[in-house]
C-alpha cells in the first residue's frame, strides 16, 4: 500500500501505508508503533493537543455508528483538528443516487483524511482507488474493521499482554467484521486462537484460508465450556437476530453464547472479557462491575488509539 | 484431419479456441459474451476426439479476436486451451493460454454484498489461487464453480 507521493513521510512503519483498509496489511511492527504511540498519547494527552491544528477529518458513515464515529471525532478534536461530516445517508446526495466513488472524490476536496463506513464489503478498498488523501476503513459490511482491532489489541496488551496468549473469540464469527480483523492481526503474535460459535456462524472460508496460510494456531468449538479455563482473554461478539430465519431459532442459538458471573466461575481469575459493543444480552450486567469486565475501558481506548493512528497517518501531511 | 473427420468448418478471419476441456465450450462462449443475439458466425464442436485430451471442445468465431481479460478467464476453465488467430484461412498466431496471477472483469463476484456488484465504476478483480480465485475487494473465495461466475450481460 505504499505510494511514491508519500515516500518522503517521516516514521518507520505505518508511514508505508496511505490507507488503512484491512488488518491484513498491518505487520507486528505497524501495530506496535500505533499502540506505543497510543500509550504515549494516553499518558500525556496535552502533548498532542495542537499537533494537527487546522486538520479536517471527513466522516462518511453510510451506516449507523456510535463508538467509531464519536471516538474518531474526539480523536481529531483532541489533536487540534475538526471534522466535516456527511451526516446520515438520508440527508446526503447518496439519497439522490450518487455513487460512492463520486462521493469520496468530492469529499476528499474538503478534508485531509477520510473515515468511511459502508455496508458493502470491499467498499473502502474501492474508495481508495478514487482518492489521494489517507482513507481509513471504519467498517465495510461483514469485511474488516481495522481500527477496532487496533484498540482491541491495545486493550489486550494492557490487560493480558501478547506473550503466550490464549484467546477465545465467541459469537458471530461469520459476519463479524471485528472478528475477521482481530483474527488476522493476531497472526502477528504468539497467540492461540479458539473460535466459539454455532456451526452456522463459523469463520468464513476466506479468513480460515488466511489463518491457515499464516500458520496460525486455531481451534474451532461450538461450546465455550471446554475451552474457558484455558483462556487469558474472552472476546465476545453479538449474534444478530437478522442472521436467523426465525425468532425462536435465534433465541435458542443466541442463548448458548451468553455469559454471566456464574458462567465464569470456571474461568481463570485474571480472565479479561472484551466486547466491541454494542451488546444486547450476550454479557449479563452482573459482570460489569467485576474484574473480568474490560469492555468499557476497551471502548474508551478508542480515542487514544485513533489519535495515535491519525497522528501517524497525518504526520507526513504537515 | 481428413474431410470425413472434419466436424467444424474453417473460418476466414477470427479466432479458433481449441483444446477446450470437453463440456466447457458453452462457458467459453459465455466468456466471449456470445449468445444467440450477438450476431457473430460461430462454430462449436463438442466432445471431438483429441489425441491430447481424449475428447475436447472447439470454438471458432468469425471476425473476432479475444481480449487479454477474456483469455485470462478462459485459462481458468480451459487450462489446456490453445488460441489460434486466423486471417484469410491461415493460422497467423497460435499460443497456449497461461494461468495469470489475477483476472479482471468477465467474472462477477458471487458475494451480493461485494462493492463490485453494486452500481459503482469498478470492474471485478480476482487473485488466482492454486485451487480457485479470490475477490480482491471482499476476499470471497470461489473454488469449484468459477464458470458460474461468468458475467452474462
Amino acid at each position: 500500500m505504499s505510494g511514491d507521493s508519500r515516500a518522503s513521510r517521516a516514521g518507520l512503519y505505518s508511514m508505508r501505508h496511505d490507507h488503512i483498509i484491512s488488518a491484513k496489511q498491518l505487520s507486528r511492527a505497524d501495530i506496535e508503533e500505533v499502540l506505543d504511540r497510543a500509550a504515549e498519547v494516553a499518558a500525556d494527552p496535552e502533548a498532542a493537543a495542537d499537533r494537527h491544528e487546522n486538520t479536517l477529518l471527513g466522516l462518511l458513515f453510510f451506516e449507523p455508528s456510535t463508538r467509531t464515529k464519536m471516538s474518531f471525532t474526539a480523536a481529531i478534536k483532541r489533536l487540534g483538528g475538526d471534522v466535516v461530516d456527511m451526516g446520515t445517508v438520508e440527508s446526503s446526495s447518496v439519497k439522490k443516487g450518487e455513487s460512492l466513488a463520486d462521493t469520496v472524490r468530492v469529499v476528499e476536496g474538503y478534508a485531509d483524511a477520510l473515515v468511511l463506513r459502508h455496508p458493502s464489503e470491499g467498499s473502502a478498498k474501492m474508495a481508495t482507488e478514487f482518492v489521494d488523501v489517507p482513507l481509513i476503513n471504519g467498517g465495510d459490511g461483514a469485511g474488516q474493521h481495522p481500527t477496532q482491532t487496533l484498540l482491541d489489541l491495545y486493550s489486550i496488551r494492557e490487560s493480558a499482554g501478547f506473550d503466550d496468549l490464549t484467546i477465545g473469540i465467541m459469537g458471530d464469527l461469520k459476519y463479524g467484521r471485528t472478528v475477521h480483523s482481530l483474527a488476522h492481526a493476531l497472526t502477528n503474535f504468539d497467540a492461540r486462537q479458539h473460535f466459539i460459535s454455532p456451526e452456522s456462524l463459523q469463520l468464513p472460508r476466506s479468513v480460515r484460508y488466511d489463518l491457515h496460510e499464516a500458520g496460525a494456531s486455531i481451534r474451532e468449538h461450538t461450546e465455550l465450556e471446554p475451552v474457558l479455563p484455558e483462556l487469558d482473554v474472552l472476546y465476545v461478539t453479538r449474534i444478530q437476530r437478522e442472521r436467523f430465519p426465525d425468532d425462536s431459532e435465534y433465541r435458542e442459538v443466541a442463548g448458548q453464547y451468553q455469559i454471566d458471573s456464574e458462567t465464569l466461575e470456571a474461568a481463570r481469575d485474571d480472565l479479561t472479557v472484551l466486547h466491541p459493543l454494542p451488546r444486547v444480552d450476550e454479557i449479563a450486567h452482573d459482570l460489569d462491575d467485576t474484574e473480568y469486565a474490560h469492555y468499557f475501558q476497551q471502548a474508551h481506548n478508542g480515542v487514544p488509539v485513533r489519535m495515535a493512528l491519525l497522528d501517524l497517518l497525518l504526520e507526513g501531511e504537515r | 484431419m481428413s474431410d470425413r473427420e472434419l466436424r467444424v468448418s474453417k473460418i476466414r478471419n477470427g479466432t479458433v479456441v481449441d483444446h477446450i476441456a470437453a463440456g466447457q465450450a458453452l462457458n467459453v462462449l459465455a466468456i466471449l459474451g456470445i449468445d444467440a443475439d450477438s450476431g457473430e458466425t460461430v462454430s462449436v464442436g463438442m466432445r471431438v476426439p483429441s489425441d491430447r485430451l481424449g475428447s475436447k471442445d472447439i470454438v471458432k468465431v468469425e471476425g473476432r479476436e479475444l481480449s487479454q481479460d477474456e483469455v485470462d478467464v478462459l485459462s481458468l476453465i480451459a487450462p489446456a486451451a490453445t488460441i489460434n488467430i486466423v486471417r484469410e484461412f491461415d493460422v497467423v498466431e497460435k499460443h497456449r493460454v497461461e494461468r495469470p496471477s489475477e483476472v479482471e472483469g468477465v467474472l462477477s463476484c458471487p458475494n451480493r454484498h461485494c462493492i463490485t456488484t453494486s452500481d459503482e465504476p469498478v470492474a471485478s478483480r480476482f487473485d488466482v489461487l492454486d485451487d480457485g480465485i479470490r475477490c480482491q475487494y471482499c476476499d470471497t473465495i470461489v473454488r469449484d464453480d468459477i464458470a458460474e461466475q461468468i458475467d452474462v450481460p
